[in-house]
């Protein structure tokens, strides 16, 4: 045995840490809209892993059954140290979510407090698999509506693109989907690739994947670049992840050790502006899917600070640099932040909540019309609850999407009602959320 | 079996056990089957990584006298003192630890297929690095709970999984109070609200057991939560229960449970116990568990054939999964000579290691470049583990980060020797006369083992 290994660079670690606890994927074409005049239109999802507390993204603060529901977990009230941003009379935001606050108050950001698959399994993963696949079942369906809505698009002139190693179900299906993450490495042999290209001729899903991959390796250079200009800071690796400097397995921040949860803002931040990048570029992508985890908070999850603040400020940050990394281009995207389920109404005996049904939605953008929360809010009042325990859904995720895909993305409503949400045709758009 | 006898040795090294060192294949060229079946150990369960490292129980006392030293700390005011560095250490020196001499193991064991068999067990029970503690005791949870156990009853898998620490800590077990429990009004007494967390109880369910299918409901899990209050760690001041599994009768909702149409009367830890028996003996677990290995091992749409085999035994012996493992390696379904399953990066970076006759030294070595491939050490996206199937690893960007990490460590690790050898001994009959040729036609040796590594064949087991 002999005793050695390539010792990867100390930049490189640190750059391969960027992409640590958030993946991005993104699909995109140039040239679908041209004729329809929507051709710069850009459409993001953010996935929020874990059952994302929707009470505590948007607290109903003038609930009446709010504060006494949640306990220490409450967010405080208006005007109270650590209190909810004001957003209307019930309803303010997480005060780690200052970015989308700043968004909301200028009619770029709103919420859609009571939003839940057609699954009530309380399963992550069957809930994240119906939250991708966009079916009412977790099983048989294994491509994402994402990835169908591209086919409706325009069949064949829509290519796909993933930042982050692995592929997600939205994304997968028909339509090819590139990938990308911070720090893919250069090539030191020119070589290689081609050589490999001939070995993958007879094996499809290697070939694809290296042509994409090699794609959009160029194209990360240019993004790159435009994102540290667009947020202005000469270090895109200020303030990574210590843990992951030396290669250590670290605990996530959206685990018990919350403490060092903010170390990744800039990170973040820098990943959401690199998003942006992408988007601007004359060949960019114009739809895209984020990923975070760490939302599944059964025990100390925090109020203003802990746990899930650390994640939700993650979040903000990844929103606020991706409003940068866009510029001008930001007037014609909408983002919407989605999580597969909310948590039980009730905090439960270990500070924390368990998982629930209907959640709190964000859009976001500067295509967004402007106005109060989406939906209807049902209330935390008596009899109120779903089976006495979680946020009572009051919208369809599909129909959010949908609505979003008609009116942002121009996909029409025969092709969102039977191949996008197959057998869905009873569940109408939402109307109003883009202008 | 109808594969030449060349064949049949490759494949069994490479798609059973974790990818050929030089020698191996000639060494299962004799009898194949055989060659696996002796690696099923009943008696002495998997290896073990470390021969002496802290257990469960002295890390989490340790971890215990640091926050209260912090605390301490923190209330002197001491400035010199960084909480959050003195963390950062600890899990880099314990957990890294044990991180690498889980690859070390890997990267070197002439019995690959129970390493293998250990590995799956591992991600069926995962317990993720996201929280302090599980950092901290998830090298020991493989250690203590999973290893010893791999070849016995699933039933004895299932409970050593369930009651270990850090099991308890990463579904939120250790703190579940049942509402009308004495601890509960002790605490409530108090100021203190403590009631129940259903998280280990719904996993075990939906994940570790009947799998999601199986028709229970929400009040099922809500009653198995309740007959699961009580298992808890022991804390700093109880004795030799310190940061053990502890059964707290004070802590657990007495009476009867029922619990998928079945009602449990037994008092204290010996309900659960009597849940999980019949857990570990439902058809349901039988056949979620056959899917899973026949998956793991064979393909992501496997066999149904197999699957049954699986099952079969798994019910007819209850639960005895050296069996279960003796079933899988003679089936024939289990050896066709299409490799259809992509490695995992770590299935991907040890037998990149086992071909090379490399070990791995620290952490930095491999820490960052499985991150980058997708894979961050112990750091499962969720407790159903780290997922098995092609679509998920075969991405763009993984591929590319394949193919810089197989340049990189050529580089480092070829050491002048010829790659067409190493791709012989690495890949044996299973090696096509395609990638042979690159090989030997590479500028540079160097570019010769990049293009081994990156290979459909070498990709794929």
């Amino acid at each position: 045995m002999t005793d050695i290994l390539p010792a990867l660079s100390r930049r490189r670690a640190l750059a391969t840490a960027l992409g640590f606890g958030l993946t991005i994927e993104f699909l995109g074409h140039k040239a679908f809209a041209d004729a329809s005049g929507q051709g710069r239109r850009k459409l993001v999802v953010f996935i929020c892993r874990g059952g994302m507390d929707g009470l505590s993204v948007s607290p109903p603060v003038g609930d009446p059954n709010y504060a006494s529901m949640r306990g220490a977990i409450a967010i405080p009230g208006f005007g109270q140290p650590g209190g909810a941003l004001k957003l209307d009379d019930t309803f303010g935001l997480h005060p780690a979510l200052g970015s989308v606050h700043k968004l909301a108050l200028k009619g770029q950001a709103r919420i859609i407090p009571a939003v839940a698959t057609p699954d009530r399994a309380r399963s992550h993963f069957e809930a994240q698999d119906v939250l991708e696949n966009g079916g009412v079942a977790a099983y048989g369906n294994m491509t994402g509506w994402l990835n169908r809505s591209l086919q409706a698009m325009g069949p064949g002139q829509v290519k796909a693109i993933s930042v982050g190693a692995t592929a997600p179900l939205i994304l997968r299906g028909g339509v090819e989907a590139a990938s990308w993450s911070p720090g893919t490495g250069n090539e030191r042999d020119p070589r290689l690739p081609g050589i490999l290209q001939d070995l993958y001729a007879n094996d499809p899903q290697l070939s694809r994947a290296l042509a994409s991959g090699l794609t959009t390796q160029s194209m990360a250079k240019v993004a790159t670049a435009d994102a540290t200009a667009a947020l202005g800071s000469p270090d895109p690796m200020a303030g990574g992840d210590p843990m992951m400097a030396s290669g250590a397995p670290a605990p996530a921040a959206g685990g018990g050790a919350g403490a060092y949860g903010r170390q990744g803002l800039p990170a973040a931040r820098q990943l959401g502006a690199t998003l942006g990048g992408f988007m601007i570029q004359p060949d960019g992508p114009q739809v895209a899917a984020v990923s975070l985890d760490g939302f599944d908070t059964h025990a100390n999850q925090g109020s203003s600070q802990g746990q899930l603040a650390n994640r939700l400020a993650y979040l903000d940050a990844a929103l606020d640099g991706l409003a940068a990394g866009l510029g001008p281009a930001w007037n014609d995207t909408a983002v919407i932040v989605v999580t597969e389920f909310g948590r039980t109404a009730r905090v439960n005996g270990t500070g924390g909540t368990d998982h629930g049904t209907a959640s709190t939605a964000l859009v976001l953008g500067g295509a967004l019309k402007k106005g109060g929360i989406v939906g209807d809010w049902p209330t935390l009042g008596q009899g109120k609850l779903f089976e006495d325990r979680d946020t009572a859904p009051t919208l369809d995720m599909r129909g959010v999407f949908k609505g979003l895909l008609a009116d942002h993305m121009g996909v029409d409503r025969r092709a969102l009602d039977t191949t996008v949400f197959p057998d869905s045709a009873g569940v109408a758009p939402t109307p109003g959320i883009v202008v | 079996m109808a594969l030449s006898p060349d064949l049949a040795a490759a494949i069994a090294v490479t798609r059973f056990g974790l990818g050929a060192k030089p020698g191996q294949i000639a060494a299962a060229l004799p009898d194949p089957q055989g060659w696996l079946t002796a690696q099923i150990r009943p008696e002495g369960g998997a290896d073990q990584p470390q021969a002496s490292a802290p257990s469960s129980q002295q890390r989490i006392l340790g971890l215990r006298q640091y926050q209260l030293q912090r605390r301490d700390a923190a209330a002197a005011g001491d400035p010199k003192s960084d909480p959050v560095k003195a963390a950062f250490k600890l899990i880099h020196d314990e957990t890294g630890a044990d991180f690498i001499a889980r690859v070390r193991l890997a990267s070197s064991t002439d019995a690959d297929f129970r390493e293998r068999w250990a590995l799956f067990w591992c991600n069926h029970f995962t317990v993720s690095a996201t929280k302090l503690q599980t950092a901290l005791t998830v090298g020991p949870f493989e250690q203590e709970a999973i290893r010893p156990n791999v070849f016995g009853r699933f039933e004895d898998l299932l409970v050593a999984s369930s009651s270990h620490p850090a099991m308890l800590f990463y579904l939120d077990q250790a703190q579940s109070v049942g509402p009308d429990s004495m601890a509960a009004m002790f605490m409530s007494g108090g100021g203190k609200k403590a009631g129940l967390n259903e998280n280990l109880a719904r996993e075990i369910l939906e994940l570790h057991t009947v799998g999601v299918d199986a028709g229970y409901t929400q009040a099922d899990v809500t009653e198995f939560a309740r007959a699961m209050t009580g298992w808890s760690i022991g804390g700093f001041r109880e004795g030799d229960n310190g940061g053990r599994f502890m059964f707290r009768a004070s802590a657990h909702e007495g009476g009867v449970r029922t619990i998928m149409g079945k009602q449990y009367a037994q008092s204290g830890m010996h309900q659960a116990l009597a849940v999980m028996k019949d857990l570990a003996a439902n058809p349901h677990t039988a056949h979620h568990i056959a899917v899973k290995l026949a998956r793991h091992f064979v393909a992501d749409d496997p066999p149904p054939t197999l699957v049954a085999k699986l099952e079969r035994t798994y019910l007819g012996t209850g639960g005895d999964l050296g069996e279960v493992a003796r079933t899988l390696v003679l089936a024939p379904e289990a050896w066709q000579p299409e490799a259809v399953k992509f490695k995992t990066p770590y299935e991907f970076m040890v037998s990149s290691f086992r071909a090379g006759s490399v070990l791995p030294q620290t952490l930095e070595q491999i820490g960052p470049a499985l991150n980058g491939m997708g894979q961050k050490p112990f750091n499962a996206p969720s407790p159903k583990g780290w997922p098995e199937d092609a679509d998920t690893w075969c991405a763009p960007d993984a591929v590319i980060k394949r193919m810089a990490w197989s340049e990189a460590y050529a580089a480092k690790a070829l050491d002048g020797r010829d790659p067409s050898q190493l791709a012989t001994d690495a890949l044996g009959a299973r090696l096509t006369p395609l990638v042979g040729q690159a090989i030997a036609r590479a500028e540079t040796r160097e570019e010769g083992m990049a293009i081994l590594l990156m290979s459909p064949e070498f990709q794929r087991r």
